[in-house]
């Protein structure tokens, strides 16, 4: 029985529960709603609940975990003699997947009946033949143990299929019945309801953290790997970038500070676009303009934080990087030899920027108190020494974190850098040079057809846990300055 | 009949007049806010405005230094002279206007900065002092005014928002005596305080009076009573009574002020 439906079969046996509940418990009340402990439909969702709840979870983890036991049992029908010397064990297993895959849609496309399908005896130049009739690809002639296997796997996959249908309908049958005598006037169906709800946030937030952890972990777990390989002092002092990938790591050097030196180069460039840009016109739009600019004005800056980075990207390379080029190029002053460059890239960046700096300090500054402005005006202050001796003051630390937020989404800004910035690694001053950053270089260590368990492609789990651990760190430095320094105004 | 009781008045004391003001309206949008205000402020006295509230006197209080330019919808006519001069002409810069017209509002705002540069702000965007010895001066001399000298002489660089609430009102007027106004708008500075920093800064602003005209808009009409020589009493946007504070608590002339100050409406 497919999936989809095991789900529709157990919502509807969980929509049975709900009226069968909320009649009950009223019926349990003679017919008054009023003595019950709770409202009818929490008697109703009480059964809903232990209906579905406990039914879904067995049948998710049945999913995960049948995959795995049925690959394992079958993978012990395979004898070590039907594992060709230059293949493993995993090669033949996909092929034992394969020819499974074959056999069903032979079956469902009617080359074949099922009862062939699950032959033991079928001889297996016929099943070849067949299944090549049948459209299913098999590229080579299906041996002996993989049909076999082939078959087992067949059957114990739909083995487990019918057994897990049957558990999750049984479960959610139960689930309903258990929920349905409990169904009393006196029974607190509010207070399950209210915990059940409670679990279900927990269990969402849980997934987001376990996910992140996840992740790190899986970062962890490769950079370890990949230090084995490489020695870590190489790695975080090596002055040159040139991963070799003919050489199987022999002849690589992979020192990652050419790599974050491009990194911070185009970030402070970006910076020093966006923060002072950004800054202004969230000064402009929340202390000077009008609410008509301010209502046209705000919606169209943050335009600027919706368009995809690819598209920036193709915006430096095709725009800004040969207008660059014209007044910085060997026709101009002569320090810019390519489009590709930190200032092409930099500047882009701070476009891309600007309304994440604007929009967060202009927030930060409307909440600072008009008390504070009135204060000041009526001590005969201007708008801009109001501003700057009061307002921003007050709205400094919210608008450090802002800063501090943007520059760890310039760090980690990838898009840009591959099409303005260029593919050199280089330690070099010129901001007119072209400079790559840490996350255009995974890109490419990892788009490249190097050896997954070689160090040129593992370096990119260690780029990658570099670059998280620093912008964590900048988040944290600026969720503490925000808190720390954060004005209590009432 | 009024306006000539006023002028008359006004004729009779010897008190020169700081604020001369005919015929003002004030409007929120459509909402017309303050009706046919006629009244003379003197120098060198306390002048309290009391009434019900929404009664307009806080607005009017705040267009005499032009403080409702902040507010984009409200709107006043009619004149407003100080010494002799319109102060909503085009040819006054309000913010000059202010420095003269010092406010301290109904809430404690100090800045976000410490004691010290609470008090120098003022002086230092006007440019008082030449410097920072005359300035140490001017911030001495403005918090001994404010009566919170004592309090905070050790600890002049610590934040000006970590006092406590009476304190701050206190460092507030401390702040809006430190650039030499002439007058003192003050917007109920007492409604966010215990009684015993009310009576703190009422014994202030009796003090303040020797060297200023002081405007105060009060809930209280003990208060009134208490720091107050002339009494304006509105009600909903008219001026329906201005005297002698003596003459209006014991003998008021208006069927509504007598009801307000003896507690039937209001």
């Amino acid at each position: 029985m497919p999936v989809f439906w095991l789900i529709l079969i157990v919502l509807a046996i969980a929509a049975a529960g709900f009226v069968v509940g909320r009649s009950r418990a009223l019926s349990s009340a003679e017919g008054d709603a009023r003595k019950l402990h709770s409202l009818p439909s929490f008697y109703g969702n009480n059964v809903v609940i232990k209906a579905i709840v406990p039914a879904f979870l067995v049948m998710i983890v049945w999913l995960l975990a049948q995959p795995l036991v049925v690959a394992s049992s079958v993978s012990g029908l395979i004898p070590e003699s039907a594992i060709p010397d230059n293949s493993s064990r995993g090669l033949v297993m996909a092929e034992v997947r394969r020819a499974a895959d074959g056999l069903d849609a032979a079956v469902a496309s009617g080359g074949m009946t099922e009862d062939f399908a699950r032959n033991a005896r079928a001889d297996f130049n016929d099943v070849t033949e067949r299944l090549q009739e049948a459209g299913a690809i098999v590229t080579s002639q299906v041996t002996q143990p993989v049909l076999r296997a082939a078959q087992r796997f067949r059957v114990l996959n739909a083995t487990g299929k019918t057994l897990m249908s049957g558990a999750v309908i049984a479960l959610s049958i139960l689930g309903a019945l258990w929920g349905i005598r409990e169904t009393k006037a006196e029974f607190r169906a509010r207070n399950t309801v209210e915990t059940s709800i409670r679990m279900l946030l927990i269990a969402a937030a849980s997934i987001a953290i376990l996910t992140t952890v996840g992740i790190v972990l899986s970062l962890v777990f490769n950079t370890v790997e990949f230090f084995r390989l490489y020695p870590a002092s190489d790695f975080f002092f090596g002055t040159t970038w040139s991963p070799s990938f003919s050489g199987r790591g022999g002849s690589s050097e992979l020192g990652v500070l050419p790599l974050l030196w491009g990194t911070f180069y185009i970030s402070i460039v970006a910076l020093l676009v966006a923060v002072p840009i950004g800054l202004f016109s969230a000064i402009y739009l929340s202390e000077y303009a009008s609410s008509r600019v301010r209502s046209v004005a705000k919606p169209m800056l943050e335009v600027l934080a919706g368009i995809p980075t690819i598209v920036y990207g193709l915006f430096a390379l095709l725009t800004v990087g040969p207008l660059l080029l014209s007044v910085f190029g060997p026709n101009g002053l002569g320090w810019m030899q390519a489009g590709t460059a930190v200032m092409t890239a930099g500047l882009v960046m701070g476009i891309m920027l600007i309304p994440f700096v604007s929009s967060l300090s202009d927030d930060i500054i409307n909440a600072v108190p008009q008390s504070m402005r009135d204060g000041s005006y009526g001590l005969g202050a201007t708008q801009s020494e109001t501003i700057r001796q009061v307002v921003l003051p007050a709205a400094l630390p919210g608008i450090v974190g802002a800063i501090l937020l943007a520059s760890s989404r310039a760090i980690g800004e990838t898009m840009i850098v591959v099409l303005g910035a260029g593919a050199a690694a280089k330690l070099d001053l010129n901001p007119f040079e072209a400079m790559t950053t840490v996350t255009a270089k995974i890109v490419s260590q990892l788009t490249g057809d190097a050896d997954f368990a070689s160090p040129e492609a593992l370096v990119a789990f260690a780029l990658g846990m570099t670059l998280f651990v620093i912008t964590l760190g900048l988040n944290v430095f600026a969720l503490y300055i925000v808190r720390k320094y954060r004005e209590q105004y009432e | 009949m009024m306006k000539d009781n006023i002028d008359t008045k006004v004729g009779v004391d010897a008190m020169e007049t700081k604020f001369n003001c005919r015929d003002v309206q004030v409007y929120y949008a459509d909402n017309h806010a303050i009706k046919d205000v006629n009244v003379d402020i003197l120098d060198k006295t306390v002048t309290a405005f009391i009434g019900p509230s929404g009664c307009g006197k806080s607005t009017f209080l705040r267009s005499l230094n032009r403080m409702n330019d902040t507010i984009p919808i409200c709107r006043v006519e009619g004149d407003i002279l100080l010494d002799g001069e319109d102060i909503n002409d085009a040819k006054v810069d309000p913010v000059q206007l202010r420095a003269k017209v010092g406010m301290v509002f109904q809430k404690p705002n100090p800045f976000p900065k410490s004691i010290y540069d609470n008090i120098a702000y003022g002086p230092r965007i006007h440019g008082l002092a030449r410097n920072k010895a005359e300035l140490d001066e001017i911030v001495e001399k403005s918090l001994r005014r404010g009566a919170i000298w004592d309090e905070v002489k050790d600890r002049l660089d610590a934040p000006g928002t970590g006092l406590s609430g009476g304190q701050q009102q206190r460092l507030c007027i401390a702040r809006a005596v430190a650039t030499e106004p002439e007058v003192l708008l003050m917007d109920e500075p007492c409604s966010a305080l215990d009684p015993i920093a009310t009576a703190q800064v009422e014994e202030l602003i009796d003090e303040l009076k020797a060297n200023y005209s002081v405007v105060i808009v009060t809930h209280s009409m003990q208060q009134a009573a208490r720091v107050s020589q002339k009494t304006a009493f509105f009600h909903l946007g008219n001026l329906v009574e201005y005297d002698d504070t003596n003459e209006i608590f014991t003998n008021p002339r208006d069927q509504r002020t007598e009801s307000y100050i003896t507690g039937r409406i209001g």
